[in-house]
């Protein structure tokens, strides 16, 4: 069963930790569907937060292999608990002005924000979970898809099951 | 008063307690070197290599004679570079070692400047931790936090990269004795109900057997494992990590494991209902076939490194802890319960069976040729030495040979690159021993391909006068490929016929050693004992068998219980 897993992961916000990070899971061979990383508000500290997908026996390593670098606070598998993610994508469609209702009323249905618009086309600005963001790509192909960015996943567990480390928020 | 930085290096070092570095200088690290000599001249020991790769073996072998962290100096590029051998080597098989290398001024990193090299970047994935010092005043504390994580937890090689502007730059020396280090986790106290779990297991096991590698030497857990046995009279079968850390000649002793391991151990295994594996990892080479390993058996799996625990093999109790405070724990815990070597009472058919196992297939060589048996020479060599040599090996049929016919009593007496299997590594390990034990005899069971690998060694040995002994199985063959190309290549032998190699006696005597060789059966013996009478550095050519064998042999993705016998 390859599930796919949400693991947050604290780090030190020093050089070369996310080449260590990215390093270990290339080297042992697991995957990596999206990376983000930014620091905590203490600058201190980074937040990654990694969508991945295995086994539970892939899974388990990679997270005791995680924990087993030197840089990395604390590791959390935010898909054993109750969690909120979000990604956004910023997408450039082909929209000329026939098109342009379709494309305003698609990112109308899911509050999408147009962020710009030129003569052919319009750049729309997506914010949700993986199933509403392939929803409206889906919905968006059709018409054309010029350009597209996507930041990965971010991820924070619900109510009080926070990721902190003494010193870190 | 401010010093620089190459001087904070050695006080460092001193503060660490070293006297012995291995390295080869160059531009970057003049400084350095230039410290050492200038204002700390008698208070390290500096042995200097050939090559940058033996400087990390010579440091890793004595590290592992020792049991401290082994140190090394290199200059930066292509002396870091020559290192990244080393330091995959003491990674897989769990060694302290630091290295030092120097690195182009930092305004130049980045820029291609003359032997630059990202030696962070490229060893990152072969040690434990390492470090690219861009400030003189972290260098203090980036070494001490080299020394905590290089030593504790699972041990390992760490590299400190140092600018050379670095080196140059002054600040006030002050040495951080405590550090706290908030993302590094080392040990943890063995989970007691866990440990209370598996004395249930042990108490009533019929048929268990201990698999005991290199964590027990790295904890120095030998005498409690050596407890441990007596106390529950269960077998101990080693990895060849493990070898010396129960002595070879006990009777509970099974030998190796493995691939080459003896038939009784990996029979024992196959047939076993409890298996107590500390500080061991379940590596290809010990398990075979991972889906007929042990099937019958219940597992208890100490080790100190969580990702070694279910990384291949599911096991019932894992417990994540020092191996010697486990056994410590256990053998309280079975004490509590009225355990006794008594109790082990149930077990009289499980050791009726491993004595039979034992003389159904003993380890044998045909001991009636003229032509040297390589098993041969290392049965000499056990014999002659009275088992108390520091034994180092090359890696190949050598290695095989040396682990199954030298029964090592002690830990920390078989330097071998376990892990990586790094050609080479023997004889730079054997330096490494030699200077930390200049009074033991340090021998190098080698192969006439290995020995080539890092055979410049022998201008260091003979520059320091060092009596390492050298035992050259000499079979014109890169060996263990060539045992493999016939049994699964339909003996084409692709590229590994290496008879033109040098004379190693006359080699020997162009660097100013001795050597002797032996041609036929009858001259090992006095050849081994004419080589020991020398002070010096010897080389021993022994002419051997060329198409022998290590036996018995699990193939390669066999089960352990399919061993090849001759």
């Amino acid at each position: 069963m390859q599930d796919r897993h949400v693991i947050s992961v604290l780090v030190e916000n020093k050089p070369g930790v996310l080449a260590r990070v990215s390093g270990m899971f290339s080297g042992r061979g697991f995957n990596i569907h999206s990376l983000a990383v930014a620091p905590t508000t203490d600058p201190q500290y980074s937040r990654m937060t990694v969508v991945t997908a295995g086994n539970e026996q892939i899974i388990e390593q990679i997270i005791k292999q995680l924990r087993k670098l030197i840089n990395v606070v604390k590791v959390q598998d935010l898909t054993s608990g109750d969690y909120v993610d979000r990604e956004m994508v910023l997408v450039r469609v082909k929209a000329s002005a026939v098109e342009r209702p379709q494309v305003l009323s698609t990112a109308d249905i899911f509050r999408a924000k147009v962020v710009d618009v030129a003569n052919d086309s319009i750049t729309v600005e997506v914010t949700g979970t993986q199933n509403k963001i392939d929803a409206i790509l889906r919905l968006l192909a059709p018409i054309g898809i010029m350009e597209l960015i996507r930041t990965g996943t971010v991820a924070i567990p619900r109510g009080k099951k926070d990721l902190k480390h003494k010193g870190a928020s | 008063m401010k010093i620089n930085g190459a001087q904070i290096l050695f006080r460092s070092l001193k503060e660490e307690g070293v006297d012995t570095i291995f390295g080869y200088p160059g531009g970057a690290v003049l400084d350095i070197f230039d410290a050492m000599v200038r204002h700390f001249s008698g208070d390290f020991r500096f042995v200097l290599v050939r090559h940058e790769q033996a400087a990390v073996h010579a440091a890793d072998g004595y590290a592992r004679a020792t049991g401290r962290p082994g140190i090394c100096l290199v200059t930066s590029g292509p002396g870091g570079t020559n290192t990244v051998t080393g330091l995959a080597t003491a990674y897989m098989d769990s060694i302290p070692v630091i290295v030092f290398t120097g690195q182009v001024p930092t305004p130049l990193i980045g820029n291609d400047a003359f032997q630059e090299a990202d030696i962070v970047g490229i060893t990152r994935p072969c040690t434990k931790h390492n470090y690219l010092v861009s400030r003189v005043d972290d260098l203090a504390t980036t070494i001490k936090e080299a020394f905590i994580i290089a030593t504790t937890g699972r041990p390992g090689p760490v590299l400190v990269d140092l600018p050379k502007d670095v080196a140059q730059a002054k600040a006030v020396f002050e040495y951080p004795h405590t550090l706290k280090l908030p993302s590094y986790k080392t040990t943890v106290k063995p989970h007691m109900p866990s440990i209370k779990r598996a004395a249930e297991l042990i108490t009533t096991a019929e048929r268990p057997v201990i698999y005991a590698g290199g964590g027990v030497i790295s904890s120095a857990a030998y005498k409690e494992l050596r407890t441990f046995a007596e106390m529950t009279g269960f077998p101990v079968a080693m990895t060849l990590m493990g070898l010396g850390c129960f002595p070879g000649t006990h009777p509970l002793s099974l030998g190796m494991l493995g691939m080459h391991g003896t038939y009784r151990a990996n029979m024992a295994v196959a047939n076993s209902d409890l298996l107590f594996a500390v500080g061991a990892r379940f590596d290809d080479r010990v398990t075979g076939k991972l889906e007929e390993f042990a099937t019958n058996a219940k597992i208890i799996h100490v080790d100190i490194d969580p990702t070694s625990i279910q990384k291949t093999i599911a096991v019932d109790i894992p417990i994540v802890a020092d191996a010697r405070d486990v056994l410590v724990k256990l053998i309280e815990v079975l004490k509590n319960k009225g355990y006794s070597a008594k109790s082990g009472k149930r077990l009289k058919d499980w050791h009726a069976l491993l004595t039979r196992w034992r003389s159904e297939q003993r380890l044998r060589f045909d001991r009636s040729t003229e032509t040297i048996k390589p098993q041969f020479v290392v049965e000499k060599l056990y014999e002659i030495t009275s088992g108390k040599a520091i034994i180092s090996t090359e890696v190949g049929q050598n290695q095989m040979w040396a682990a199954q016919y030298y029964l090592f009593d002690r830990p920390r007496t078989l330097l071998t690159s376990g892990g990586l299997g790094t050609m080479g590594y023997g004889f730079p390990a054997a330096i490494g021993a030699q200077i930390a034990f200049p009074d033991r005899l340090v021998i190098d069971i080698a192969g006439d391909g290995s020995i080539q690998m890092n055979i410049q060694e022998l201008a260091t040995v003979a520059q320091y006068q060092l009596p390492v002994k050298i035992a050259i199985l000499n079979n014109g063959f890169l060996g263990m490929v060539r045992q493999w190309q016939e049994r699964f290549y339909d003996n084409i032998y692709a590229h590994t016929d290496i008879t033109a190699s040098p004379d190693f006696v006359k080699l020997a005597e162009a660097y100013g050693a001795v050597g002797l060789r032996a041609r036929n059966t009858a001259e090992v013996e006095p050849t081994i004992k004419k080589a020991l009478q020398i002070k010096g550095p010897v080389i021993m050519d022994f002419i051997v068998e060329r198409e022998e064998g290590v036996y018995p042999m699990v193939p390669s993705g066999s089960s352990i219980k399919e061993m090849i016998l001759v």
